[in-house]
């Protein structure tokens, strides 16, 4: 199919939408560089300010460090639980399959303020509430379906018989699945990894309910401290957001392969 | 023969239980995970909806649900979800059509501007419309200095900024499943009508839309219960103007640590999810709209 003239307006309204998708994000990085306090669009004059404010802020650096804290344990856990599913899921067949793929689909369907406010009452009464171990295992709950699907669909194209031959030559299980089976799938598996990342960093809502202290994680901060007053430090953080995640998007396009969210 | 036959049987079918439960407990670690994580709190929630203040067994939250409060809230959250839905149908349909029209490469190179912000967390976007939309926001310096409004427009800690911020986060969940079915329908179908001499409008309307029509339902049912939760977006843009249900779980434990009530209205919300879901489930296939679509 090529261009056709006769469609302009078409592409002019596709276009215009791409715009207002691509505009927000945009505008939150040119303003960041802002000299002043009252934020405008494009900067009178340009500097690091809102950068240095950010860099030289105790909390805001706490509340970074753990953020990327939690957002790494969380791909520790979530990886290898996603993983050895999606690998049990793919053997055990289709027989059972139906039923545990609800189970697995259950964190990114229920509504997360419902996660939020049953996990706050729960870790209200075992104590696990403003800790970091709590966060990071309500974060790993969330991101492993994000890897059981990536690496399901990775497995959904291996071909096991390679699995098999290494076995029938003597390989234990677990030789055969690391030597043999691994290496070929690595690339979902990083993919479900760099997806469990991002959904621990982005998270919100769990994080307001049952984050606090020492273990506020960053987008945590931001939220409160955007109901009281827009501060223009948090330009500069956003736009540090935006590139991480624009950067793991690309890490994950460079391994080939396109995943998507579901959940906001 | 037939008693080696049976040793193997035996042999086989023993070894094949061993396999079964060495798989399954390869799934128990995520398994256990969900389990404690989500599922048992989620059901004390609902087991508590089922206690009134002074611990008896009764129906009292529910019927609370009905008090003029709760439906106004009500209504707010399916005010905004029909608004967002429809307009992200508006905005979302156009986009998706050309995106299936263009040429792969280019298309390729749109759908970034799709998935990107897609990615991108939900604060920041929703940061991003606080400044665009605020009072002497980006928008309204624009319009007063062209001289098209002498003072500025109230975009936001209102309806107005909820709308907008919430379409912005919802239209790519439009987008991609719909561009996902626009792109399987084959533009043979359209060359035929085409053919026997439907103009492209004719051939649009009666061979194109039907085909894309479920995607477009599936899409639109998805935005609608995604929006029935929202909770960030019209938290920090509705200014406390907008009372959406979500806000109302929340406030119910914060400000009147009334759990009860926080959770029937939770369970509420389940309900009318994994009903919207299971509808978008039969019609189309969540697996086909998410898992595969590419």
């Amino acid at each position: 199919m090529e261009l056709r003239c006769d469609r302009l307006w078409l592409y002019l309204l596709g276009g215009a939408i791409l715009v207002f998708l691509a505009a927000p994000s945009v505008v939150v990085a040119v303003t960041s560089f802002s000299d002043s306090q009252f934020l405008t669009f494009p900067p009178e004059t340009w500097s690091l300010r809102w950068y240095h404010a950010y860099a030289d802020s105790i909390e805001w650096r706490a509340a970074t460090f753990t953020s990327l804290k939690v957002a790494f344990l969380t791909t520790l856990i979530a990886t290898p639980a996603g993983t050895a599913a999606a690998y049990s899921l793919r053997m055990l067949g289709t027989r059972f399959s139906g039923a545990v793929q609800a189970i697995y689909t259950m964190p990114m369907v229920v509504p997360v303020i419902l996660i939020g406010i049953s996990l706050f009452f729960m870790f209200a009464r075992i104590g696990l509430n403003t800790t970091v171990t709590g966060v990071v295992l309500a974060h790993s709950m969330l991101a492993v379906p994000f890897v059981v699907i990536t690496v399901g669909s990775g497995l959904a194209n291996y071909d096991f018989a390679q699995e098999t031959a290494a076995r029938s030559l003597g390989a234990y299980r677990l030789k055969a699945f690391l030597t043999i089976t691994l290496p070929q799938i690595r690339v979902p598996v990083i993919t479900g990894a760099l997806f469990a990342f991002l959904t621990s960093f982005d998270e919100v809502i769990v994080a307001i309910f049952i984050s606090g202290g020492d273990s506020e994680t960053l987008p945590r901060r931001m939220f409160t401290a955007l109901r009281e007053q827009i501060d223009p430090t948090i330009a500069a953080i956003s736009t540090c957001l935006i590139i991480i995640t624009g950067g793991i998007l690309l890490a994950v396009q460079a391994f080939g392969f396109s995943g998507k969210r579901s959940r906001s | 023969m037939i008693f080696s036959g049976d040793i193997n049987a035996a042999s086989l079918a023993r070894d094949g239980r061993r396999e079964f439960y060495g798989m399954a407990a390869l799934c128990l670690p995520s398994f256990i995970l969900v389990f404690i994580l989500l599922i048992l709190p989620i059901g004390w929630l609902f087991w508590m909806s089922l206690f009134n203040a002074d611990g008896a067994f009764s129906a009292e939250n529910y019927v609370r649900l009905f008090d003029s409060t709760y439906t106004s809230t009500l209504v707010t959250t399916f005010q905004v979800g029909f608004l967002v839905t429809v307009i992200s149908v508006v905005l979302g349909y156009p986009l998706a059509y050309m995106l299936s029209q263009l040429p792969p490469r280019l298309a390729g190179l749109c759908t970034i501007f799709v998935v990107l912000p897609f990615w991108t967390s939900t604060l920041v976007r929703t940061y991003a419309w606080m400044l665009l939309l605020q009072r002497k926001g980006i928008i309204n310096s624009a319009l007063i200095s062209l001289g098209l409004i002498a003072d500025p427009i109230r975009m936001v800690n209102n309806m107005t900024g909820t709308v907008i911020g919430m379409v912005h986060i919802m239209l790519p969940f439009l987008v991609l499943p719909l561009y996902g079915v626009m792109k399987s329908i084959s533009p043979d179908y359209v060359r035929a009508a085409a053919n026997l001499g439907a103009g492209p409008t004719r051939a649009f309307w009666t061979i194109f839309l039907p085909q894309s029509l479920p995607g477009l339902t599936a899409g639109m049912l998805l935005v609608f219960v995604l929006c029935l939760g929202f909770y960030v977006t019209p938290a920090l843009l509705g200014g406390g103007r907008v009372i959406m249900w979500s806000m109302m779980i929340d406030s119910s434990i914060r400000l009147y640590a009334n759990w009860g009530a926080a959770s029937a209205l939770g369970v509420a919300l389940l309900v009318m999810t994994f009903c919207v879901l299971w509808l978008v489930n039969r019609l189309f296939g969540l697996k086909r709209l998410y898992g595969e679509s590419r």
